[in-house]
C-alpha cells in the first residue's frame, strides 16, 4: 500500500514527467515568457567575446595597412557594453526564475502535503513517515537546487547552440554539416542515458526516503533502542540504510560520467572530422583557409554549452527523480474521498439531530485477499444510544470505529448515519467538513502536539480561550490534574505530548474531543491509562455531559460496559453478542466470560492460570 | 567589525575545505590528479589546434594537396588529447562524487551515531524532524561544494599555465590578469558575507519545515478525525512561504553573484585585446603573440567559473556545517563502568536509595527520595494515580535515564558502574506504550538476539500471542509495518511483551504494560516468570487487583514519592488514596472488594 508508481511507470520520460508536473504547477508559467526572452538576450554575451576576438585579430589589428585601432575600440567598447547589459539581463532573468520557480515548488510542497492528509489512513500508515517526509523536504529540494542553476543554464546553452549553429551556417554549411553529424550520435547515447539516469537517480531518492525512516524510526523509539540494548543493531540497519544511499549515488555518478565522456568525444570527433573535411573541401575550392581556420575557433561555441547541456541534463534527471516522487504522491488517488470536491452534486449534510449508525452488511478487509477483519456486520445503533463495544484483542473494534468516523471505506456494503425519524445518509456522501464537526473520535494513540495543553486541547475547537479550556477540564472534573501543572493550562506538553505521563496525555485527548462537541462521539480505548479512580471520575462526568448524544465506547475495562445502554460483543470480525450488560452477564458467551474474567481482576482475586 | 566577520566567513569556509580534504586525503589527491589531467590537456587542446593548423591545415591550403600522413597524425593527436582529457574526466567526477558522497555517509553515520547515544533528555528536546533534516539537507549541504573542488583547485593548474605563458609573451598584458583575479576574490568575500546569514536562515526554515511535515504526518489520525487538514495545511503553508521567501533571497544574491563572475574574464578578454591593439601598433609585440594571449585569457573562463562555483556553495557548506556540530559535540551520554552483573541465575536483587528524578526545565522532581528494596525473585507493584512518577522511577530501574541523585543497585551493584549493554543483558522493560519496528514479528521479538523459532513462538505463547501470528499471512516473517501499523494495540502490545519473555530477564520492568491484555494472560506471563526454582524479580506497574494481588509487596506513589509499602490488605487498611484507586470499579456500583 504505498505510494510509489509500479516500476514501468517510474521510467516515464523526463518531458512527460515535465508535462504532468506543469499541470501541478500553474505557478511556474506565469510570467515564462518574458524570463525566456531575458535567456536569449543573456546568450549574446557568451557569444560576443569570441566574435570580438575574432572581428579585432581578423580585421582591426590585421587589417591591411596595419592595425585600425578606431576600429579595434570601437569593437571592444561595443563588446563592453554587450556584456555589461548581458549580465544584467542574467541578473534579471535569474531574479524571475528563482521567484517564480520558488514559487512554484512552495506551491507544490504545500499541495503534496495537502496531498498526504488526504490519503486514507490504511494509505498513510503503509507509508514510512520519514519517506512521507523526504517527499515533502528533500525531493522538492533537489528540484530547488536544480532550478537555482541548472534551469538558467539550460536555457541559456540552449541558446547558445542555437546561436553557434546559426554562425557556423553563415561561415560555411557543409562543415556545419559535418559538425551536427559528429553530434548524432551523442544525442541518440544522451536519449540513453537519460532513460538510465532517470532510474538511477530515482533509486538515490528512494533511498534517502528509507534512511530517513530508518532515522525516524530509531529516535521515535529510542526508549526501547535504550531499554534492550539494541543501539548497535540500530546503528547497523541505519548505517546499512547509509550505505545504500552511498552506493546508489555513486552508481549514478558512474552514469553521469558516462554521459560527459560521450559528450566530450563527440567534441574530439567533431574537431578531427572538421580538419580532415576541411582540407578536402579546401583543396576542392569549396572554402577558404581563412574560413577553416575560423571554424575551428567557433565550433568551441558549439562544443561548450553541447557540454554545460549534459551536466545540465545530468542534474535534471536527478531533480526529475525527485519530482516524479512528488508528483506520485499528487497522482496517488485518495481512496477515501471527500464528497465536497469529488462530487458535489451529490454531497448530502448529515441530518441534523442526534445521530445513529447503521451498517449495511459492512465487510472490510485491510488488504485484498487478507482475512475479513469485519465481516458482514448488518445493524443499527439508535440515537441517544451510549454503547459500548468489546471484545477480545484483534477482533476488530478499532476497525468497527474507523468505519464509522469513514477513515475507511468498507469493502463490501455501507455504513449509514443518521436516524429512522430524520433518514439516513451514506456516510460516503456525506462532505467531511459536516462529517469531521459531527463525528469525532478519540483513536486508541492519540498524539499530541508539541505546543501547550490549550493549544491541544483548542485543537479541537479553533478560537477557544484559555479559559474555556480550563472550563471544559472543570466540566470534565480533571480541574485538580490542570492546576497541578507547572504552568495550568499553558503548560507545554513536549514532542508527541511526552512531557506529559501517558495518561495525562489521553487526559487531554479526551478534552480535545469533549470541546469539538460532537452528535457522534467514538472513544477507543481512549482512557486506557488513566488511573481507575480519575477515569471513573471522568467517564461520570462525560456521560453527564453527552447525555442524549451517541457515544461509542470501546474498553478493555468492562466498567465501561456495566454502564452502557448496549453492549456490542465483537469475536473475530463479527457481532457475535447485543444486549445490555444484564441481559449479557447472565447469558453463556463471550460477553459472559470477558466480564467474570475482568471482574475477578479488578476485585482482587488472583486470575486461575490456564 | 563588518570587516572581520567578513575575514570570519572566508577564513572558516577556507578551513572547512581543508576539513574536506583532510578527511579523505587519498581520494582528495587522486581527483585533483585527474583534474590537473584535464587542466592541463584544455591547454593542450588548445595548443594542439593552433599547431595543426600551422603545420597541418595552412600548409595544404598553400601546397593544394594533403598529406594523407599528416592528417592521419593530426586526426590521432586531436583524439589523442581527448583521450587524456576524459581520463582526466573519469578521474576527476567519479573521484569527487566518491568523496563527496563519503564524506556525507562519513558524517551521516556521526550524526545518527549520535541520535542513539545521546540521552533520552537530549531527544526530548529535538523535534525529529529537525533530527532528520541535520541528517539529511545539513549533511548534504556541507560537503555539496566538494563536487567541483577538485574541478576549481585543478583549474589553478590553467591559471599557472596561461599565467606564466602570458608573463612570458607580455607582461604588461598579463597585469590585466593579475586584476582580474583579486577582483574574483573580493566579490568572493562581499558574496559570502551577504550571503551566510541568508544560507543560515535557509537551512533552519528548512528543518522547521521538515519539522512540521514529520510532526503533522505523525498526527496524521488525529488531524484527520477532527477534520483538521485544512489548518494543518495552513500551518504548514506558512512555514514553506518563509523558506520560499528564504530561498529567493539567496536566490537573488546568486543571480548577482554568477553574472558577475561570469562577466569578469570576458571583460579582461576585451581589455587585453584593446590594450593588446595598442601594443601591436606601438610595435611591442607580434600579432601572433596577441593572438595567443587573447587565446589564453579565454582559455581562464573556465577555471574563475569553476573556482565561483566552489566559493558560491561555501556559505551554504558553513550554514550546514554549523547546524550540525551542535550535534555532533553534545554531550550526557551514558558513562558505563567496568563491572559486570552478577552471573547467577535467578532473579535479580534490586535496591533503590534516595532515588531523585527532575526533568530538564521542570521545577518539581517527578520522583523524590524514594527507597525500597525488592529481593531477589520478588514481585512488587507499584501503584499511584496518573501523573505520579511510576515511568519515570520504571525507566529508572533499567537505566533510560541516571537518577539525579540517588542510586539504582542491581544485586548490590550500582548499575551506573555496569558496562555497557549489561543492564539491558539482566532486565527486560515494557513500555507503557509499545513500541514495534518496521520489521518482522521474528525481528520485533528477538531484535537481533540469539533466539531460535523455538524460543520465539514459546514466548509468543506466554503472552498469548501465538493464535494471531499463526494466523498472520506470513507467520513469523510477517512484516509489521511502521510502528507495527498492521496489528491492532492489543497485539502490539503482546509482542512488546513476548520480546521481553523471550529474553528471560532476571529482572522484568512492566510499566502498565499489560492495559489491552486479558488478566488470565498477565497471570500467565507473571507465573512463567515466577514459577521455576530461581524465580525472576517483578516490578509492575499496574491497576487491576488482580496484578496487584500477585505481588509480594506493594509500593503506593503519589506526587513522585513513595509514600507507602506495605501487603494489598496493609494497605488497603491504612492508605484512602489507595483504596479509592484499586476499588474504583467495584465501589461504582457498591460491589464489595
Ligand atoms: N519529559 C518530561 N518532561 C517534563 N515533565 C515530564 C516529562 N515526562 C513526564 N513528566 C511529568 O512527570 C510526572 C510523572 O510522569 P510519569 O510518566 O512518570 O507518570 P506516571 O505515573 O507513569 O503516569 P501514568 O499513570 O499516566 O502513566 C508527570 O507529572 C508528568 O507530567
Ligand atoms: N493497517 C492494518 N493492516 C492490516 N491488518 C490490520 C491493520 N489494522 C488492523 N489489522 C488487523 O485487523 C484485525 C482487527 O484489528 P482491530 O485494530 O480492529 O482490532 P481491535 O479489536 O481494535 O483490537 P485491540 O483490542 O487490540 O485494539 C486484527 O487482526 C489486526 O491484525
Ligand atoms: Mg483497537
Ligand atoms: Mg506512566
Amino acid at each position: 500500500m504505498t505510494v510509489t508508481l509500479p516500476d514501468e511507470d517510474r521510467h516515464e520520460g523526463g518531458i512527460r514527467t515535465l508535462r504532468r508536473g506543469l499541470r501541478m504547477m500553474p505557478e511556474f508559467r506565469r510570467g515564462l515568457p518574458l524570463t525566456v526572452l531575458l535567456a536569449v538576450l543573456a546568450t549574446a554575451g557568451r557569444v560576443v567575446v569570441p566574435i570580438a576576438v575574432q572581428q579585432v585579430l581578423d580585421r582591426g589589428i590585421g587589417a591591411e595597412g596595419g592595425p585600425d585601432l578606431d576600429f579595434v575600440t570601437w569593437v571592444v567598447l561595443g563588446c563592453a557594453v554587450i556584456v555589461v547589459l548581458t549580465a544584467v539581463a542574467v541578473y534579471g532573468m535569474n531574479l524571475r526564475l528563482f521567484r517564480t520557480t520558488e514559487t512554484a515548488l512552495a506551491g507544490l510542497r504545500v499541495r503534496a502535503f495537502r496531498h498526504v492528509h488526504d490519503l486514507s489512513a490504511v494509505h498513510q500508515q503503509g507509508d514510512k513517515r520519514g519517506a512521507l517526509v523526504s517527499r515533502v523536504t528533500s525531493d522538492v529540494d533537489q528540484l530547488s537546487q536544480f532550478m537555482q542553476w541548472g534551469g538558467v543554464l539550460g536555457l541559456i546553452s540552449f541558446g547558445q547552440l542555437l546561436v553557434a549553429t546559426v554562425v557556423m551556417f553563415v561561415y560555411s554549411w557543409q562543415l556545419t554539416l559535418v559538425v551536427l553529424v559528429c553530434f548524432v550520435p551523442l544525442g541518440i547515447a544522451v536519449r540513453w542515458f537519460a532513460a538510465k539516469l532517470a532510474v538511477v537517480y530515482g533509486v538515490v531518492r528512494e533511498r534517502i526516503g528509507d534512511l530517513l525512516a530508518a532515522v525516524s524510526e530509531s529516535v521515535v523509539g529510542a526508549s526501547t533502542v535504550r531499554a534492550y540494548g539494541v543501539r548497535e543493531r540500530t546503528a547497523e540497519r541505519i548505517d546499512a540504510a547509509i550505505d545504500r544511499h552511498y552506493r546508489a549515488a555513486v552508481d549514478a555518478q558512474r552514469v553521469a560520467v558516462g554521459v560527459f565522456v560521450s559528450g566530450e568525444f563527440a567534441a574530439a570527433l567533431a574537431n578531427a572530422a572538421l580538419v580532415v573535411a576541411g582540407v578536402y573541401l579546401g583543396l576542392a575550392g569549396d572554402i577558404s583557409a581563412g574560413t577553416l581556420v575560423a571554424f575551428l575557433f567557433l565550433v568551441t561555441l558549439f562544443v561548450a554549452p553541447v557540454q554545460t547541456a549534459s551536466e545540465v541534463i545530468n542534474e535534471a534527471q536527478n531533480a526529475l527523480a525527485g519530482f516524479r516522487r512528488v508528483l506520485d504522491i499528487l497522482d496517488t488517488e485518495p481512496d477515501v474521498r471527500d464528497p465536497a470536491t469529488a462530487a458535489p452534486e451529490s454531497t448530502v449534510h448529515l441530518p441534523e439531530g442526534v445521530l445513529g449508525v447503521r451498517f449495511d452488511h459492512v465487510t472490510f478487509r485491510y488488504s485484498p485477499g487478507a482475512r475479513a477483519a469485519l465481516d458482514d456486520i448488518d445493524l443499527v445503533i439508535e440515537p441517544r444510544r451510549r454503547v459500548a463495544i468489546v471484545g477480545e484483542t484483534g477482533s476488530g473494534k478499532t476497525t468497527f470505529a474507523k468505519l464509522v468516523t469513514r477513515l475507511m471505506d468498507p469493502v463490501e456494503g455501507r455504513v449509514l448515519l443518521g436516524s429512522d425519524a430524520a433518514g439516513w445518509v451514506p456516510l460516503s456522501d456525506v462532505s467531511f467538513a459536516s462529517l469531521r464537526s459531527r463525528v469525532v473520535m478519540v483513536p486508541q494513540d492519540g498524539f499530541l502536539f508539541d505546543a501547550t495543553v490549550a493549544d491541544n486541547v483548542r485543537y479541537g475547537r479553533p478560537g477557544i480561550s484559555d479559559a474555556d479550556v480550563a472550563t471544559a477540564f472543570d466540566d470534565l472534573g480533571l480541574t485538580d490534574w490542570v492546576t497541578g501543572l507547572p504552568h495550568g493550562v499553558a503548560s507545554p506538553v513536549g514532542q508527541r505530548g511526552e512531557s506529559l505521563s501517558a495518561g495525562e496525555r489521553q487526559l487531554v485527548a479526551v478534552a480535545r474531543a469533549y470541546v469539538a462537541d460532537p452528535d457522534l462521539l467514538v472513544l477507543d480505548e481512549a482512557t486506557s491509562a488513566v488511573d481507575p479512580a480519575t477515569e471513573q471520575r471522568l467517564t461520570r462526568a462525560l456521560d453527564t455531559l453527552t447525555a442524549g448524544r451517541t457515544t461509542l465506547t470501546i474498553a478493555h475495562r468492562l466498567s465501561t460496559a456495566e454502564r452502557a445502554d448496549e453492549i456490542l460483543v465483537v469475536d473475530a470480525g463479527h457481532v457475535v453478542q447485543r444486549g445490555s450488560h444484564a441481559e449479557l452477564v447472565g447469558t453463556d458467551g463471550t460477553y459472559a466470560r470477558l466480564h467474570a474474567s475482568w471482574r475477578r481482576s479488578s476485585a482482587g482475586e488472583p486470575e486461575p492460570v490456564a | 567589525m563588518p570587516r572581520r566577520r567578513r575575514d570570519a566567513v572566508v577564513r572558516r569556509g577556507i578551513r572547512h575545505v581543508g576539513r574536506a580534504i583532510a578527511l579523505q586525503p587519498k581520494i582528495f589527491s587522486a581527483a585533483l590528479l585527474g583534474s590537473s589531467l584535464f587542466a592541463v590537456m584544455t591547454v593542450a587542446s588548445a595548443y594542439v589546434i593552433g599547431e595543426i593548423t600551422d603545420r597541418v591545415v595552412l600548409p595544404s591550403f598553400d601546397q593544394g594537396s594533403a598529406s594523407t600522413a599528416a592528417l592521419a597524425l593530426a586526426v590521432a593527436a586531436i583524439i589523442g588529447v581527448a583521450l587524456l582529457r576524459i581520463v582526466g574526466i573519469i578521474g576527476r567526477r567519479l573521484l569527487s562524487g566518491i568523496m563527496q558522497y563519503r564524506l556525507q555517509a562519513q558524517m551521516r553515520r556521526e550524526v545518527t551515531g549520535q541520535y542513539l547515544r545521546l540521552p533520552l533528555s537530549w531527544h526530548q528536546q529535538h523535534p525529529t524532524g529537525q533530527l532528520l533534516s541535520n541528517a539529511n539537507s545539513d549533511v548534504e549541504a556541507a560537503w555539496f561544494f566538494v563536487a567541483p573542488l577538485a574541478f576549481g583547485l585543478g583549474a589553478v593548474v590553467i591559471i599557472l599555465i596561461t599565467g606564466g605563458a602570458m608573463v612570458v609573451t607580455d607582461p604588461l598584458l598579463a597585469l590585466i590578469g593579475l586584476v582580474v583575479f583579486p577582483l574574483v576574490f573580493v566579490i568572493n568575500a562581499l558574496y559570502s558575507q551577504v550571503m551566510s546569514p541568508r544560507q543560515q536562515r535557509a537551512q533552519q526554515l528548512r528543518a522547521e519545515v521538515s519539522e512540521i511535515a514529520h510532526e503533522s504526518f505523525d498526527a496524521a489520525l488525529v488531524v484527520k478525525t477532527l477534520g483538521r487538514e485544512e489548518s494543518e495545511t495552513e500551518r504548514f503553508n506558512a512555514r514553506a512561504g518563509e523558506l520560499r521567501d528564504g530561498l529567493i533571497a539567496v536566490g537573488r544574491v546568486r543571480g548577482l553573484f554568477d553574472p558577475l563572475i561570469e562577466s569578469l574574464p570576458n571583460l579582461g578578454t576585451l581589455a587585453v585585446l584593446l590594450l593588446g591593439a595598442h601594443r601591436v601598433a606601438d610595435g611591442a609585440i607580434d600579432v601572433g603573440e596577441l593572438v595567443s594571449i587573447a587565446y589564453l585569457f579565454t582559455l581562464l573562463a573556465l577555471p574563475i567559473r569553476a573556482i565561483g562555483w566552489v566559493l558560491a556553495e561555501l556559505p551554504r557548506a558553513l550554514a550546514g556545517y554549523d547546524r550540525i556540530t551542535p550535534v555532533l559535540e553534545a554531550t550526557g551520554e551514558t558513562p558505563y563502568g567496568p563491572e559486570d552483573a552478577a552471573t547467577t541465575a535467578g532473579g535479580a536483587a534490586l535496591g533503590l536509595q534516595g532515588i531523585g528524578y527532575t526533568f530538564a526545565g521542570v521545577e518539581r522532581p517527578a520522583v523524590r527520595d524514594v527507597t525500597f528494596d525488592v529481593p531477589a525473585g520478588g514481585t512488587v507493584a507499584v501503584v499511584g494515580p496518573t501523573g505520579s512518577g511510576k515511568s519515570t522511577l520504571a525507566g529508572l530501574l533499567v537505566r533510560l535515564v541516571d537518577p539525579v541523585d540517588g542510586t539504582v543497585l542491581l544485586d548490590g551493584l550500582d548499575i551506573r558502574r555496569l558496562r555497557e549493554g549489561q543492564v539491558s543483558d539482566h532486565a527486560a522493560f515494557v513500555a507503557q506504550q509499545a513500541f514495534l519496528f518496521d520489521d518482522t514479528v521474528r525481528g520485533n521479538i528477538t531484535l537481533g538476539g540469539p533466539y531460535t523459532d523455538e524460543d520465539v513462538w514459546a514466548a509468543l505463547r506466554v503472552a498469548a500471542a501465538d493464535d494471531f501470528v499463526t494466523a498472520l499471512p506470513d507467520g513469523l516473517d510477517t512484516h509489521v509495518g511502521e510502528r507495527g501499523a498492521s496489528l491492532s494495540g492489543g497485539q502490539r502490545q503482546r509482542l512488546a511483551l513476548a520480546r521481553a519473555i523471550v529474553r528471560r530477564p532476571r529482572l522484568l520492568v512492566l510499566d502498565d504494560a499489560t492495559s489491552a491484555v486479558d488478566p488470565s494472560v498477565e497471570a500467565r506471563i507473571l507465573d512463567a516468570l515466577r514459577a521455576s526454582d530461581a524465580p525472576a524479580t517483578v516490578v509492575v506497574v499496574a491497576y487491576r487487583q488482580a496484578t496487584i494481588a500477585l505481588a509480594d509487596e506493594v509500593v503506593w506513589f503519589e506526587h513522585g514519592r513513595a509514600v507507602a509499602r506495605g501487603s494489598h490488605a496493609y494497605l488497603l487498611g491504612e492508605v484512602p488514596g489507595y483504596a479509592d484507586l484499586v476499588r474504583a470499579y467495584s465501589q461504582a456500583d457498591g460491589v464489595p472488594a
